[in-house]
């Protein structure tokens, strides 16, 4: 009589394992709620069911442990400033520049220096987005995930590519620097 | 023979997530190394144990010592003592050495901040400003290497 139910309760707990192991080191799917990223990934329609509210994207974590995220990359990212009462909750921003890079900031003209270990990261949607222009250079042990593909509604599904504004940032090549207008270490 | 090696992986896969479920959400061990803690922690090193939960629960409290991504390097550990919770205002000396250079820092929501137990040896802080929450890795519970310091914080 027991058996059977051992046999659930054991099949049940390697499958959890095995799940949050994919989530934790592959990737996981998330819903958009908010415009901060429009038009790239947008917030559905209120009629729909909750979990297809808005954009369902997947992001992927094999880049997260060697941080190895590029200028124009859309990443995932940890609140920088809100009190920790959802510890899963994530942000979706665009990384703009990285340590070193010089970043104009859009609307006035200050430029920042962006300093060791840190990044700076936009919405899309400048009107709506509460990101770096806000708060500054975060760091860049914020950066949970980069997000790859779209995957929900079905005539939106596509790659989320790499797009990096134009005449914002200007780079330093550590190692000589010059400044350049191009990504290094992506190309 | 192939559904003998087929089990065998199964079995070393599963074995495999148990251990990750466990390191990245319960406990792990560190190897932590260098003169900021001293003489909380050795110099010349502690392995310590830390549990993951008081950190996804909020319950990390003044005076506990944490495992943090550093904000200078994210692929670099640091091990450091919570001064400061947000809301909090503390009086902090930029320079051990100037006694009369105090002053008044009001920690930020969503922020902690850090600092080692020798601030003549410690790059906190004083040095890179308050941490955000989320780079918070786990609160150090015991000490189990060298063996003759055993010791529970």
């Amino acid at each position: 009589m027991a058996e059977p139910l051992w046999f659930l309760a054991k099949r049940s707990a390697a499958a959890a394992m095995i799940c949050i192991t994919f989530t934790d080191i592959v990737g996981n799917f998330a819903t958009i709620q908010g415009n901060s990223m429009q038009p790239t990934l947008q917030q559905g329609h209120k009629d729909f069911i909750s979990l297809l509210k808005g954009d369902v994207v997947f992001y992927e974590k094999i880049s997260a442990p060697a941080y190895k995220y590029c200028r124009g990359d859309v990443v995932v990212l940890s609140f920088f400033c809100r009190s920790p009462t959802d510890p899963d909750q994530l942000m979706v921003k665009r990384l703009i520049a990285m340590q070193g890079d010089w970043v104009n900031v859009p609307g006035s003209h200050e430029i920042h220096q962006i300093p060791k270990g840190r990044c700076w990261v936009e919405g899309d949607n400048g009107n709506l987005s509460l990101d770096s222009r806000n708060f500054g250079p975060i760091p860049l042990g914020l950066v949970k995930g980069r997000v790859t593909i779209k995957v929900w509604p079905p005539h939106r599904i596509g790659r989320v590519e790499r797009v990096l504004p134009e005449g914002q940032v200007m780079f330093t090549d550590m190692h000589s620097c010059v400044i350049t207008r191009s990504c290094l270490e992506c190309e | 023979m192939f559904s003998d090696i087929a089990r065998k992986f199964c079995q070393v896969f599963n074995l495999f997530c148990c251990v990750h479920v466990f390191h990245a959400h319960v406990g792990q061990l560190h190897y932590v190394v260098g003169p900021s803690m001293f003489p909380t922690l050795n110099a010349t090193g502690d392995l310590l144990f830390l549990e993951r939960f008081s950190v996804r629960f909020q319950k990390v409290n003044v005076g506990d010592i944490v495992v943090a991504c550093s904000p200078e390097n994210p692929r670099v550990l640091i091990c450091k003592r919570v001064l400061a919770v947000e809301g909090d205002s503390i009086s902090v000396l930029p320079e051990p050495y100037a006694q009369d250079a105090a002053k008044n820092v009001l920690i930020p929501k969503g922020h902690v901040w850090l600092q080692g137990d020798d601030p003549y040896k410690s790059r906190d802080s004083r040095h890179y400003g308050p941490v955000p929450y989320a780079l918070l890795q786990g609160k150090v519970q015991l000490r189990i290497w060298p063996p003759h310091s055993w010791k529970k914080f």
